[in-house]
């Protein structure tokens, strides 16, 4: 074989590989949104939506009875006080519920934060329906301001028959920081460019 | 990717300008587009990064010496177990693979070069840079990189130090520097094998630097993309790993292990050619199996994609998930165990002897097995919660890099040496090397096995009172074995000014294969008319 053609058949097959190297670098990408879709499909992280449901035409399950846990957490670098002012409710699925809690910036700072929540276990999250959270968007807090923040749910009637327990986690960020840098850009947007 | 195209463009004339004079000096090397010049070069740098990680390594035994913090910072201890870490997987296992490759694959398909010799030269060079900016991050304020060679989030994010950017830029270019130099390995393979070399005539050691290629070019990208990811979560403002934001720190270690567990299969693959190379020469009977330990490797390398997990037990995955990243685990040990039981079968009823690349293979069987059966145990999910995170993880991958990668690439270069400078190496010299090496190895890592069961974290600077003897014991075998490597190092150097007895263009009786009918020491330029494979 000549060296001419030797070069065109290298040249084919380096574009070749060259293209697999691009598009495995894309799927590394690729794996943030689909890691969330997969969570979300099977269930398996405990991620509730973090958009509000609507309460409508929902049947209430009397024969069933669902205790659910709050727990509160505060990550490091987060001064405020943060606690549920119920710590566990029992409710049919279908029932809508109200639970406040409490926030109180200590500090002598304004501070922004942001609550994550979090189900165990984790098929839970699936019918876990909030139509109002103080999840759904961030807080700002003046020096030594308290809030009372309500949260409102119904468990989907949907929920499978062996989960008769749940915990809902909130945990609470300090964002302040990132808010002030205002280049906060959500992690599936920027996958998606 | 432009650099590829270019290259092949010219190297026509690349290959017209170093025929007729080969430059002197810095120049020879720094311009050199010849396979042999850069495996040299390649292997050097791998010696020099060992040595380097080497003594980082030291330091973390002479802390562990005793209980208690003597001698250094945990702050600098912890950067000292992440860049020992970075430095013996990126800077001397895959560059010394990626050496041998380059001195051997060309002889051993009857080729006269890599395909892209342009490349070549490229992705050697951009490593020592690559190594140069990780290692002077260490010297900045607030230190380099110390949140372990596997920079979860958010150690690597939130909680590091600037020197990160220096660290992510540093991993891209050797990154690309192991990409450009698997696509090379991939066209050379496909595209130049001399008539008559059909893919079941090939040497082992090709066959699996051929997967282990593809397996570089498939998850190196990922790695690239999960440190990019760091980079902009820490300087830019974005959330991939930070829940506050909607990220989630877990998903890091899904992305790093996603490439992490294919890279482990990076730094063994070519192992396992070359043993399979070394031991039918000294058994001096063909290797059994030769198909099945090709397929073996195949399967090894695809099914790694779907193991990764079996790193994250526990993070909190449902049942069914530990069940399966169990299962697939598990799975691997068939192609691996089909592999010694091959290699045990060639020795069987083979007149053998026990030359020092002997010596060493035989010395990787038997660690490789420990390592590959303690990995075995970590697999079992059950029992992963108690050995994880322990020095029993560390004692694991210890005997299957150390004792696996380490010792097959120190049987490559004593089988190989011969042949490349055209003297015996100093057998005497080579003896000590293997036997002080082999000792040590195991004063070092054997205990830490039980160190690891009784409950000792990794990556910690001190460890409960319970636990003192042991780690002088630990720390006595690792000095020992570092300084082994000094005679390894007089070794090389007595070697490479051309001392010692010329030896036959066959170096050992029972060799087979085309770099083997060349003169010794192989010349600059070898098969340029290509050899005929009945």
């Amino acid at each position: 074989m000549s060296a001419q053609q030797n070069q065109a058949k290298n040249n084919k097959l380096v574009l070749k590989l060259a293209a697999v190297v691009i598009g495995m670098f894309g799927f590394g990408f690729a794996l943030v949104p689909l890691y969330d879709v997969l969570c979300d499909a099977l269930g398996i992280n405990g991620k509730p939506s973090d958009t509000a449901a609507v309460y409508e035409a929902v049947e209430v399950d009397e024969s069933r009875l669902i205790t659910v846990d709050f727990i509160t957490r505060i990550n490091s670098g987060m001064p405020w006080e943060f606690r549920s002012e119920t710590r566990q409710v029992k409710v049919h699925p279908g029932q809508l519920n109200q639970v406040n809690f409490y926030v109180k910036n200590p500090t002598k700072a304004v501070i922004v934060g942001q609550a994550v929540p979090s189900i165990s276990p984790g098929p839970a999250a699936l019918y876990m329906n909030k139509t109002e959270c103080f999840c759904f968007e961030q807080q700002t807090l003046q020096a030594g301001e308290e809030l009372l923040m309500p949260m409102q749910f119904y468990v989907d009637p949907q929920l499978p028959e062996d989960i008769t327990y749940f915990t809902l986690q909130y945990t609470l960020y300090n964002v302040t920081t990132n808010v002030t840098a205002n280049v906060k850009v959500p992690a599936d947007v920027v996958a998606m460019n | 990717m432009t650099t590829t195209t270019d290259d092949t463009q010219h190297d026509s004339h690349a290959d017209d300008h170093h025929e007729h004079h080969i430059p002197y000096g810095i120049k020879r090397w720094l311009y050199t587009t010849n396979h042999k010049d850069i495996g040299t070069l390649y292997l050097w740098f791998a010696f020099i990064m060992f040595l380097t990680g080497g003594a980082m390594a030291m330091v973390i035994r002479a802390e562990l010496f005793q209980p208690g913090l003597q001698i250094v910072e945990p702050h600098f201890f912890n950067q000292m177990t992440t860049v020992h870490g970075l430095i013996m997987v990126f800077g001397a296992v895959m560059p010394a693979f990626t050496g041998l490759a380059n001195w051997l694959i060309p002889m051993m398909i009857g080729a006269p070069d890599m395909a892209l010799p342009r490349m070549n030269n490229w992705s050697f060079w951009i490593l020592p840079f690559a190594f140069l900016i990780l290692l002077s991050s260490l010297f900045l304020e607030g230190g380099g990189p110390a949140f372990g060679w596997t920079f979860y989030a958010p150690l690597s994010t939130t909680y590091s130090a600037d020197s990160t950017a220096l660290f992510v830029f540093a991993v891209h270019i050797m990154g690309a520097s192991s990409i450009m130099g698997a696509i090379n390995v991939v066209v050379t393979i496909f595209n130049m094998r001399a008539p008559g070399m059909t893919w079941m005539k090939m040497p082992l050691f090709v066959w699996t630097w051929l997967i282990t290629a593809f397996l570089l070019i498939a998850v190196m990208p990922v790695l690239a993309g999960a440190v990019t990811m760091v980079l902009t979560d820490k300087f830019f403002g974005t959330s991939f790993f930070d829940a506050a934001g909607g990220g989630d720190p877990v998903m890091f270690q899904h992305i790093f292990w996603f490439f992490g567990h294919p890279e482990v299969y990076i730094m063994i693959l070519p192992a396992f050619g070359i043993i399979s190379q070394i031991i039918p020469t000294f058994a001096r009977k063909q290797l059994f199996g030769y198909a099945s330990m090709v397929y073996a490797t195949a399967s090894i390398a695809l099914l790694s994609f779907i193991v990764w997990a079996h790193h994250m037990f526990t993070t909190g995955m449902p049942v069914a998930a530990e069940l399966f990243f169990m299962f697939a685990t598990m799975l691997i040990s068939v192609p691996t165990g089909v592999k010694i039981f091959n290699w045990v079968a060639t020795m069987w009823r083979g007149s053998m002897t026990f030359e020092v690349p002997m010596l060493f293979a035989l010395a990787f069987i038997v660690l490789f097995t420990i390592g590959g059966l303690s990995g075995l145990m970590l697999a079992i999910t059950p029992v992963d919660f108690q050995y994880h995170d322990t020095y029993f993880v560390v004692a694991h991958f210890h005997y299957v890099l150390v004792t696996g990668a380490i010792f097959s690439i120190m049987a490559a270069v004593y089988y190989w040496l011969p042949k490349w400078t055209g003297k015996m190496f100093h057998i005497g010299l080579a003896k000590w090397h293997f036997w002080c090496s082999l000792v040590s190895v195991n004063v070092l890592f054997f205990p830490m096995h039980f160190v690891g069961l009784a409950g000792m974290p990794r990556r910690i600077p001190d460890y409960a009172l319970q636990f003192a003897d042991i780690n002088k014991w630990i720390s006595i075998g690792g000095f020992a074995f570092g300084l082994s490597q000094l005679i390894f190092l007089v070794l090389l150097v007595k070697a490479c000014k051309k001392q010692g007895e010329p030896v036959s263009n066959q170096v050992w009786e029972g060799a087979e294969g085309l770099e083997w009918e060349i003169p010794s020491p192989a010349p600059y330029h070898s098969f340029e008319t290509p050899p005929f494979v009945k």
